[in-house]
């Protein structure tokens, strides 16, 4: 039961950057590497400043604004400098990198004995692993309803309409360079608050820490799609959530067979390939006709 | 005569710049368009047709040459500023549309064409009646597909859906580069005669680009033929009614 909860409370809070990407990845069509070096990035951000005696609302407040800088610097390579999207941010990832060490110091840092967002009474009274659900829970309704507002809004539309259709984008009069931009930092900035809460919640910060996680984000996104198919836009940013939610259970499961933790990403990816082939899989095996078939009362 | 609402003063534009395959592309072009102006513009390929609508859009920059709106010089206005005054209708049915946005959240984008977009809620039900209104004009039963995502529509819906978006504000200017050549002839005919009636009922002023000869002489009040970058003709009025398919031909030569 608690490994249940614990995997609840981690789908919750990696959730963020599921829905991080999915701004990037889903809505702008852009594949955006940046987040394997702002992920470190921002939990090095908070970790170090709380470390350092910082109030951990603020610590986490700037390891957002570190986010964004790394996406901003993505954003300008690849809107004024031409640089391709995937290169731009393999750029600043790896850039990212040695910044991280620069803001560390050195590959590890402990938040042992240091006051966190975990730290309060409130949350120290509940059961077991229910703090990190609850915290990714609150987090992920915040960030969920402010996307719902956003993307509803005239600036919004403009910002799913850059990924959709550029070239109409542009005819209408919006500034596609601009959209882009903005999208990359306010992406980029919600990976700084996943990793800046995950890292209080896990109690360090490492060095190495970013690496697999567009793998983890885009499975989520993936795995929301496949298991609820057709949605609206504010139904498949819940998908997304409930996706991360489902990977940690798969990855639980998959624990549980006897594989080790370091077999981490080699699992990650498989789960990610097969859900990403799941269509394909679909016309060759025709394994989800009959499901449904038998589901549905008409056809 | 009406005063003009967009001068082309000697444009010219070169592709290749400083290398072997240096080309010139538009060779002094000089154009006065009127209020009210409906001008059907032909030309073989390669004359330079879309290349003029790209720097009138301000989607090419030009080498030599000034571009005036009203008056004011916008020889080096950005594209993205331009669309206040100006809207376009290409000829690929994908180019026009959002294609996973729905027909009604497409139309809506399209009236603020060329505005600011601030953070406030979009507001698209109470506009839902007015958009069906306006797509039923179209004949076609766009009307019926409001909440469906344009790419799911028939190519012959999205062209139409494209030019309702181009005059849902009314543009001083339109762009229209073959936007039927894409379609049966059928739905071809029907596009253009809905094109003809709302650019005479809105008086507006357009370009259009076909290489369908019967319609270059149907419609408008004025024709443009293009060759090697150069206008080569422009007639217009009574002049016009009387040109046959035949004296167009001569335009290809």
């Amino acid at each position: 039961m608690n490994l249940i909860v614990s995997a609840i409370g981690q789908g919750l809070l990696w959730a963020l950057l599921g829905l991080a990407l999915y701004l990037t990845f889903r809505i702008l069509d852009f594949c955006d590497m940046t987040v394997e070096g702002t992920f470190p990035l921002g939990a090095a951000t908070a970790v170090t400043a709380i470390s350092h005696g910082m109030n951990p609302y603020v610590a986490t407040l700037l390891a957002v604004l570190t986010g964004m800088a790394a996406g901003l610097i993505t954003g300008l390579l690849y809107t004024k400098g031409k640089i391709p999207s995937l290169l731009a941010g393999i750029l600043t990832m790896t850039a990212a990198y040695s910044v991280n060490l620069r803001i560390m110091g050195k590959s590890n840092i402990s938040l042992l004995g240091q006051q966190t967002l975990f730290s309060s009474q409130f949350l120290k009274s509940l059961p077991q692993y229910f703090d990190s659900v609850f915290v990714g829970f609150i987090a992920v309704a915040i960030i969920t309803l402010l996307l719902v507002f956003f993307l509803d809004t005239d600036y919004g539309q403009a910002f799913i309409v850059t990924g959709d259709n550029l070239t109409m984008a542009k005819s209408l009069g919006i500034k596609t360079d601009t959209m882009i931009i903005v999208g990359l930092m306010v992406s980029n900035g919600m990976v700084g608050l996943c990793d800046a809460l995950i890292a209080q919640n896990n109690g360090y910060a490492d060095i190495n820490m970013g690496i697999g996680t567009i793998v983890i984000a885009l499975a989520s996104i993936i795995i929301g799609e496949v298991a609820f198919g057709e949605l609206t836009l504010t139904q498949r940013l819940m998908a997304v959530s409930l996706g991360s939610i489902i990977y940690r259970l798969i990855l639980l499961a998959v624990l549980q067979l006897g594989f080790s933790a370091n077999d981490l990403n080699l699992i990650s990816s498989i789960v990610l390939a097969l859900a990403m082939m799941v269509p394909r899989l679909d016309g060759l095996l025709n394994v989800a006709h009959p499901i449904l078939k038998g589901v549905r009362t008409h056809d | 005569m009406t005063k003009p609402i967009l001068e082309l003063k000697n444009i010219q534009t070169v592709v290749n710049r400083h290398t072997a395959n240096e080309t010139k592309i538009l060779r002094g072009i000089n154009l006065t368009i009127h209020t009210g102006d409906f001008i059907t513009v032909v030309g073989t390929n390669g004359a330079g047709k879309s290349t003029l609508f790209n720097v009138i859009a301000g989607h090419l920059p030009v080498d030599a040459g000034q571009i005036f709106h009203n008056g004011v010089d916008i020889t080096h206005t950005s594209e993205e500023a331009r669309t206040k005054f100006l809207a376009r209708v290409f000829q690929d049915p994908k180019l026009g549309t959002a294609p996973r946005m729905t027909v009604a959240e497409n139309m809506l984008l399209a009236t603020k064409r060329g505005e600011h977009r601030p953070l406030f809620p979009r507001k698209l039900k109470s506009q839902i009646p007015r958009f069906t209104k306006l797509a039923a004009t179209m004949n076609n039963g766009l009307e019926n597909r409001m909440n469906t995502a344009t790419g799911a529509l028939s190519g012959g819906q999205r062209q139409a859906l494209s030019f309702l978006m181009a005059t849902i504000k009314r543009p001083d200017l339109l762009l229209l580069d073959e936007h039927t050549a894409a379609l049966d002839p059928h739905t071809s005919r029907n596009l253009l005669k809905a094109t003809d009636e709302r650019i005479k009922q809105d008086h507006l002023t357009a370009l259009m680009i076909t290489h369908h000869l019967e319609d270059a002489l149907k419609y408008g009040n004025r024709l443009i033929a293009l060759k090697n970058g150069q206008i080569i003709a422009d007639v217009s009025g009574d002049q016009k009614e009387q040109l046959t398919v035949k004296d167009l031909y001569r335009y290809f030569e």
